[in-house]
């Protein structure tokens, strides 16, 4: 399938090379067959639309210089304006030198969170931190069992309790993190969609309750369209801070993160890409650029450029 | 959601404004159908049928288009059969899919329907990988009222499946119900067990498994169809799980699936709740597309 798309792009491309400048109508099959590369990335609509404007935008009027096609200085425009759509800002998370780290972890559900927040915490004690997991998904059936034994692998404590309230989850655990010394704080939350009023209401207040340094959204990298309603809702809901792509071992290609990213303007901090507890890394944007515009090809006439 | 509500609301306008559907309008519609995860590609096919059906239409009222369109889809998602042809004892179904779709709590959701039905049910815990998953499905079968055989973590899944269809047969069980893990479809080693899975229940019965489920998340894009692709290279897929539409996504990804694979959607979940699987239903899946929430 991608590489007929790529066929395709190429295709438009050859249209448009030996002509000196970009015009509107020179551009214009390009665009499509970009727009529709977008699209099969699960890229919204609506995102992918203004994403094409701005790449025309800035490619109108472009002369193009003897050493390149004016294909390639297109792609290139598109591939550095995602790089730098999918980059921009800190992408680390912070860590409180002094006093405790508290990390709330969120999102839909099954999207990976208590997975990320296991990895999360191997990670942090990998750093000499001293790392305490939270239970507080109280819901889903056997939640808090699937947390104790991933953090019995990765050999950090978790604190629950036998009440059902996870308010009540994260206060206490303040309690005990002050009581035990530990530094960092990771809380795991129940799976919840964004339309559920009273579930959202449920994370701001443990949000409240527990002022977190850090707030990660975690979203499944096979996601499609709506991706933007969800993150939107759990950003005007929770303020995250960051973002986790998880599942990125898959073979999606991603472009929720794309949505995601020009709806809440967040940075992605982490992605999980596998059910191992190592496997977590940190977010290149460039990886992920080339692999929503189709891997090799893009990137290649890019290198040209 | 709001952009939905503008745009049917915009295409109401349109329509009720002007006696030509114009290309405006169409656009709109693309919009609605490819943010339901229809796919690029399948919402333009169906613009271009609607472009011609409308040619030899003489009423452009929004009803009419709305009609036009639905009839459109209709025809591409397969008619599914919810009523088993021959019962064969035990009745053997397989639910399998990627990671945190919604298996294990629609395996919970069917034990206690098939249940409700007056059968003896007994599932098998054939995720011996997640953390957990054992537990979670002992937690559900409790719920439902169903019997269980669970599994040692690290346990090879096809004993475990073994051993449940083995019980079942002694003692008379009418439904089996198995769990598996949840494997992406790239990965070689895991589809390779669910081959392996495949042919353990085959030992029992050429005829079984009678049902294999996939479990597809409805918040999923356009991976879904490769996902189905997929798993009924390894195992023959008898129909859909649509999980999470409780939710604002649409679910559109499996006109793709059906119009490729001639899958037909069996089940959607609509919550968390052991009630919340509904026998699917085309047209109200199919006008909930063009519906706000
Ligand atoms: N392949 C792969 N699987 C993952 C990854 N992260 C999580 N999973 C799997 O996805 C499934 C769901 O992960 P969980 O961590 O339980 O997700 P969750 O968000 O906590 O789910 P809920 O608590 O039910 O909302 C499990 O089968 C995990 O093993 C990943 O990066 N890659
Ligand atoms: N809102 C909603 N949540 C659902 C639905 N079906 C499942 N879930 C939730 O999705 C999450 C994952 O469900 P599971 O049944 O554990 O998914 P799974 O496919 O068995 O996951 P793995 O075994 O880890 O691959 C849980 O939090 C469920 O409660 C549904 O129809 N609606
Ligand atoms: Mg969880
Ligand atoms: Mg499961």
């Amino acid at each position: 399938m991608f590489e007929e798309l790529s066929l395709k792009i190429d295709a438009a491309l050859k249209k448009i090379t030996g002509q000196g400048r970009l015009t509107e109508a020179n551009i214009s099959d390009t665009l499509r067959e970009i727009r529709r590369i977008l699209l099969d990335a699960d890229v919204n609509y609506k995102v992918a639309k203004d994403f094409i404007d701005k790449v025309k935008e800035k490619a109108l009027g472009k002369e193009v210089i003897a050493s390149i096609t004016p294909g390639q200085l297109i792609t290139k425009i598109i591939y550095d304006e995602l790089v730098e759509l999918l980059g921009g800002g800190h992408s680390e998370i912070f860590l409180n030198p002094t006093g405790a780290t508290i990390i709330l972890v969120v999102g839909l559900q099954g999207s990976g969170k208590t997975t990320f927040s296991a990895k999360l915490a191997k990670r942090l004690k990998e750093r000499k931190r001293k790392v305490l997991l939270v239970a507080a998904d109280i819901y889903r059936p056997a939640a808090i069992e699937q947390l104790k034994i991933l953090g019995q692998q990765v050999d950090v404590p978790v604190f629950s309790l036998e009440q059902k309230d996870a308010r009540l989850v994260a206060s206490e655990s303040l309690k005990y993190v002050k009581e035990k010394g530990f530094d960092t704080l990771i809380i795991d939350t129940a799976g919840r969609l964004h339309v559920d009023e009273e579930m959202m209401k449920e994370v701001a207040d443990i949000k409240e309750i527990v002022k977190p340094t850090e707030t990660l959204f975690v979203v499944d990298s096979m996601t499609g369209q709506d991706a933007v309603n969800s993150a939107k809702a759990f950003n005007e809901t929770v303020n995250f801070d960051g973002i986790v792509l998880s599942k990125l071992d898959g073979d999606a290609r991603g472009g929720a993160a794309i949505s995601i990213r020009s709806v809440v303007g967040k940075p992605i901090k982490f992605v999980s890409n596998g059910e191992k507890l190592e496997n977590l890394d940190v977010f290149y944007p460039d990886r992920l650029a080339s692999r929503i515009l189709g891997k090799g090809d893009i990137v290649s006439l890019v290198e040209k450029a | 959601s709001k952009t939905r509500n503008k745009i049917v609301q915009s295409i109401s306008e349109t329509l009720t404004g002007k006696a030509q559907i114009d290309d405006n309008t169409l656009d709109q519609i693309e919009e609605i159908l490819i943010t339901s995860d229809i796919g690029a590609e399948t919402a333009e096919m169906i613009i271009d049928n609607l472009r011609k059906a409308l040619k030899s239409e003489k009423d452009r009222s929004v009803e009419n288009v709305l009609r036009l369109i639905k009839i459109e889809l209709s025809k591409i998602l397969i008619d599914s059969n919810n009523k088993s042809q021959s019962f064969i004892k035990p009745y053997i179904i397989v639910v399998v899919g990627v990671n945190g779709v919604g298996k294990t709590t629609s395996i919970g959701k069917l034990a206690y329907n098939y249940k409700n039905l007056g059968y003896k049910v007994i599932v098998g815990a054939a995720d011996t990988f997640r953390a957990a998953a054992n537990e979670q499905l002992e937690i559900w079968a409790k719920l439902a009222g169903v019997e269980i055989i669970n599994s040692n973590k690290g346990a090879d899944p096809s004993s475990v499946v073994f051993e449940t269809i083995k019980r079942a047969v002694d003692e008379n069980y009418d439904i089996v119900l198995i769990d598996t893990a949840g494997r992406l479809h790239n990965k070689t080693n895991l589809m390779n067990e669910l081959s392996k899975i495949k042919k353990v229940i085959k030992k029992f019965s050429d005829s079984a498994p009678h049902e294999t489920l996939l479990v597809v998340d409805g918040t999923t894009g356009q991976n879904a169809l490769i996902q189905a692709i997929e798993f009924s290279k390894v195992i023959e897929l008898t129909g859909l799980i649509i999980t999470k539409l409780d939710g604002t996504a649409k679910g559109g990804m499996v006109f793709q699936i059906s119009k490729k694979l001639k899958i037909p959607i069996k089940y959607i979940g609509v919550g968390e709740g052991i009630e919340d699987l509904q026998e699917f239903d085309k047209e109200t899946f199919i006008s909930a597309l063009f519906e706000l929430k």
